[in-house]
């Protein structure tokens, strides 16, 4: 097991990507120091350990550091594979975790900022309208990969899981301005009560940031990347 | 014998880094070419969520995006050529800049390439700025993936063959020795490369490809 002043994650509370990351550390039992950045006011660690996006979060290993939240989860799979092994073990079921986590985050997260930036009713209501398309697709993608388990890694929680399970609070955020529901247990069973199930789960509880921090959060985005103008 | 089977273009750079990982690793595939303005059904099967090429079809399962191809097929065929390191840090390296080459290098290549104006100055800018950083990871280093070349090589293979052509539909040069000796010479390495060499396509079709495109693309 890594000595608590070995790792250290740079991050900002509010942030999906960095408690993608709590939540694989807190999984793995891997100590770690958390270090909050103010992204209005970056810190020189951040620049020097993530020159290239200068963005959270940041796991610094030692000297080293390794950016982007989905290359961080699978280091840390490579550093601690038999503490909760977040991919599974067959090529080509590694292969579906990548294809749809990176379906997550190109396709499907981006729509949450696009709503929170989308201002016209009749642009909002097309953005939910790929939502739908969305949760359509990772309800067969769950139901495909759980083989009738609680997660998408079957009776573990897996990669696929801690990728859009730390999505959860952020998505229910915007949803709550929206009139919108992602997890919807009526129009997505499976997800929503997926979605009930590992947000309660202590690992991913214990890295959700609360209503104050996500409005605080939330007023920041809408300053640094405002709503389109119309 | 398992059947594999890659759905791609000829001259698509994300199809063209599957040709050379199938070549390397001596797995023996079938290459079926698409038309991407007549999609077959069978791409839209393989693919029914981006319809986009490559696609891999391995014993009639399929597996979409070429980073996760890649992976797949080092993972899959793993005693020859190994493409990955073994070292947790190094691996996170490689992941972590083939992102940022398909996220930010290429795109800005190649809207270099076919944009105009002052778009095109801004891409030029910001495709230098990225080049740079590539310079950098090379100093010291004769391949992208250390003393031999590896995932990273393939990842960013595309710089290597593609450049060449679309300088010329550009007109100009971004890659010159004097900016760039490091990515020069790992060019000119990373094409000698046996497989890399044999799959290497016509430079003037892709001339002719690149050049209809932007002529066509009317921006």
């Amino acid at each position: 097991m890594a000595k608590e002043s070995e790792i250290k994650l740079l991050g900002t509370i509010a942030s999906s990507y960095v408690n993608r990351v709590q939540f694989a550390l807190n999984l793995k039992s891997i100590n770690y120091e958390y270090i909050e950045e103010d992204l209005a006011n970056k810190s020189k660690l951040l620049f020097t350990s993530n020159p290239v996006y200068k963005r959270v979060p940041v796991l610094i290993h030692g000297d080293k550091s390794i950016c982007e939240s989905q290359v961080i989860l699978e280091y840390l799979d490579d550093i601690q594979p038999d503490s909760h092994p977040l991919l599974p073990p067959a090529p080509l079921d590694r292969a579906n975790c990548r294809f749809w986590a990176s379906y997550i985050d190109t396709k499907f997260f981006p729509l949450y900022d696009e709503m929170r930036r989308t201002r016209r009713q009749a642009g909002k209501e097309a953005i939910k309208e790929q939502m739908i398309e969305a949760t359509r697709l990772l309800e067969e993608a769950l139901i495909k990969s759980s083989n009738g388990k609680a997660y998408f890694g079957g009776d573990e929680i897996g990669f696929l899981d801690v990728m859009l399970g730390s999505c959860i609070r952020w998505m229910k955020f915007i949803d709550d301005l929206n009139d919108f529901d992602t997890f919807d247990e009526v129009r997505v069973p499976e997800l929503g009560k997926w979605a009930k199930n590992i947000s309660s789960h202590e690992a991913l509880k214990s890295a959700t940031p609360d209503k104050e921090t996500l409005d605080v959060f939330f007023a920041g985005a809408n300053a640094h990347r405002p709503p389109y103008d119309d | 014998m398992e059947k594999v089977k890659l759905f791609g273009t000829w001259s698509s750079p994300f199809v063209k880094r599957i040709v050379w990982a199938l070549n390397l690793k001596n797995i023996e595939h079938e290459v079926i070419y698409e038309d991407l303005a007549n999609k077959s059904p069978e791409l839209l099967k393989y693919n029914p969520i981006h319809k986009k090429v490559p696609v891999l079809v391995h014993n009639e399962i399929s597996i979409c995006e070429s980073l996760v191809i890649l992976q797949y097929i080092d993972e899959t065929w793993k005693n020859t050529c190994p493409l990955l390191p073994k070292d947790p840090l190094d691996r996170a390296k490689e992941r972590f800049w083939a992102r940022f080459g398909d996220e930010e290098v290429l795109p800005s290549f190649f809207g270099y390439v076919m944009k105009k104006g002052k778009d095109q100055e801004e891409a030029k800018e910001t495709t230098l700025a990225h080049l740079k950083r590539i310079e950098q990871l090379l100093s010291e280093k004769k391949f992208l993936s250390g003393e031999s070349f590896g995932f990273l090589d393939i990842a960013f293979g595309w710089l290597a063959e593609y450049s060449h052509p679309l300088e010329v539909v550009a007109g100009l040069k971004l890659l010159d020795e004097d900016s760039f000796p490091n990515l020069c010479a790992w060019k000119d390495r990373f094409l000698e490369i046996p497989a890399i060499k044999e799959s290497w396509p016509d430079q003037e079709t892709l001339i002719a490809k690149f050049q209809e495109s932007k002529d066509g693309s009317g921006k």
